[in-house]
């Protein structure tokens, strides 16, 4: 069976699944399932975690954790949104290390919260970002002085 | 026994670019390892939402220096992947032919460091005096020899000149004598397997588990290699394989290296020979709503972009994964249990680039190391080695 087969079998509804093409899938999920999803891919299909990626939506926060299936080349991106007025989703990192580093970007640039991860600081800017700092939400301003970056 | 902290950064001059580890050590073994990142952070990602997508090519380039070439294969790949264009024949065999000589010349300064970290410093002048008739290449070809600026959504910018066709052949034969002679030449030094043989681990298992990609995965017995799994370019085209050992260890990471840059001259040979005629590029109409995923096997691993349009001029939001960034948390599994003079060949073992992916590190507690006396200590466990091996022959 192919990988997506699999996964239309193993969660039927919870998820819609779109070929775009032969070696890209995208998997649409509720938040609640990522993680379920995610080990399923990484555990029971053998794919590899590559990265997550964050876009700023109307809809919300559209969070992709994309996948590799080294096999056949496939890229299979497990796509969930996350409403503006309750960021948080329960974390994928604290089961794969893998993907630790890329939750604490996600929530350093865009201000999403993910429950249960082990070592939610801030990775690429340093610690004296004001905690409001997320600058790549649409609604933050893309220019400021210093002072107003440093929270003064 | 107390422990004590050992900072390798976050400027020293035992790493090319800032970056922060902090060693926990308890007399001479390595218990723990924090690592903090971002000290060249620049906003790359925010950047490319203010450039059209032909300019976001430059910009990419310029994430790093060394493997310039492989942030822009890696983002025309997802730009043609969003609007469905395909490069022509020509163009693919010239993309492969200048990601193929990056990764011979990255390769190449990678082993020349490693030999530096432990005092082979014979290796590392001959590795980087192998490594400029490579880039005369480059500079022959593009102009420069860093930073080609050859590619562009939808084909390249230049087309590669019969003269340094020939010229690119012969300095492709030459380099292949050469790496043979070096890729036995290792093995047959019982210092070098002493010092690199069994250092820093990283097990099938936890190769998964962190995801780690470029030639420390095969290093690790996982094989894995983007131009393989799921080709581009002229990469299904040519004949070539992917070098896996089972060890992964450093000095398995390095005969990776070695034998990569055996098979890189295959590939490039091969292009040069069978390179069609032909158009440069395919133009680009539009670039509708939707988006790109691109992938390119880096000299340090695949690296991944993502692209997202919503009809206009600008991409809406560019996401760039480098593969030091999936790499450089290994050493938190490779350096703990070892020894404080192998800590920084095994951090370097991953081949990391920081500029790609923007690490750094912190250090506190009563001892303080400096990068030189780190350097020194790699330095004196290799002459003791060497001392041992003289005295039983």
């Amino acid at each position: 069976m192919s990988a997506v087969e699999n996964i239309k079998g193993k969660f039927g509804d919870r998820v819609r699944v779109f070929e775009r093409s032969d070696r890209r899938v995208y998997v649409d999920a509720e938040r609640k399932d990522v993680v379920e999803i995610g080990l399923y891919l990484y555990k029971d299909l053998g794919c590899r975690f590559v990265t997550a990626s964050c876009v700023d939506t109307r809809r919300g926060f559209e969070i992709l954790y994309h996948f590799s299936l080294d096999e056949t080349g496939q890229v299979i991106s497990v796509r969930t949104i996350v409403p503006h007025d309750d960021p948080t989703i329960e974390s994928l990192g604290k089961d794969l290390v893998a993907v630790e580093w890329i939750e604490r970007e996600i929530w350093e640039f865009f201000g999403v919260e993910f429950q249960g991860h082990p070592d939610p600081r801030r990775l690429l800017t340093s610690e004296d970002r004001p905690p409001d700092f997320h600058p790549f939400r649409r609604d933050m301003p893309r220019t400021r002085s210093e002072d107003e970056w440093r929270g003064k | 026994m107390a422990r004590k902290v050992v900072p390798i950064g976050p400027f020293h001059p035992l790493q090319e670019e800032p970056e922060f580890f902090r060693l926990y050590v308890e007399g001479e073994r390595v218990v723990d390892i924090d690592i903090e990142i971002g000290y060249n952070h620049r906003g790359i990602e925010l950047l490319s939402e203010t450039k059209t997508f032909d300019q976001a090519t430059f910009l990419v380039e310029r994430i790093c220096g060394i493997c310039s070439t492989s942030h822009p294969i890696a983002y025309v790949n997802a730009t043609e992947d969003l609007t469905g264009v395909k490069p022509p024949p020509r163009a693919e065999y010239i993309r492969a032919i200048t990601g193929e000589l990056e990764r011979i010349h990255s390769h190449l300064l990678w082993i020349g460091l490693a030999g530096h970290f432990i005092g082979y410093n014979t290796v590392w002048m001959w590795t980087w005096k192998y490594r400029e008739p490579v880039l005369d290449v480059f500079e022959r070809f593009s102009g420069n020899r860093n930073h080609y600026a050859v590619m562009k959504p939808g084909g390249v910018r230049r087309d590669f000149p019969e003269d340094v066709k020939d010229f690119a052949l012969k300095v492709m034969d030459d380099l292949e004598k050469e790496m043979m002679w070096l890729a036995k030449a290792v093995p047959d030094d019982p210092v070098l397997v002493a010092r690199l043989k069994d250092v820093g681990v990283l097990t099938y298992e936890d190769a998964r588990a962190y995801g780690a990609v470029g030639p420390t995965a095969p290093a690790s017995g996982l094989a894995i290699d983007v131009r393989k799994d799921e080709p581009y370019a002229a990469y299904d085209k040519v004949k070539w394989d992917v070098v896996v050992l089972p060890n992964g260890d450093v000095y398995d990471k390095f005969i990776v290296r070695v034998l990569e840059i055996l098979e890189s001259i295959k590939i490039v040979r091969q292009c040069l020979l069978e390179m069609p005629e032909g158009d440069l590029e395919t133009k680009i109409e539009e670039y509708p709503p939707g988006e790109g995923i691109g992938r390119h096997e880096a000299p340090r691993g695949e690296v991944f972009h993502y692209v997202r349009s919503e009809g206009g001029n600008n991409p809406a939001r560019h996401k760039v994964r480098a593969p030091s960034y999936n790499n450089i948390p290994t050493a938190k599994v490779t350096c703990v249990g070892g020894h404080i003079a192998d800590a920084a060949l095994t951090l370097a073992s991953v081949d990391p680039c920081y500029c790609c992916t923007e690490r750094l590190v912190v250090v506190d507690g009563n001892r303080r190391l400096t990068a030189q006396e780190l350097i020194k200590l790699s330095i004196e466990k290799t002459e003791r080695l060497r001392a041992k091996y003289r005295g039983r022959s």
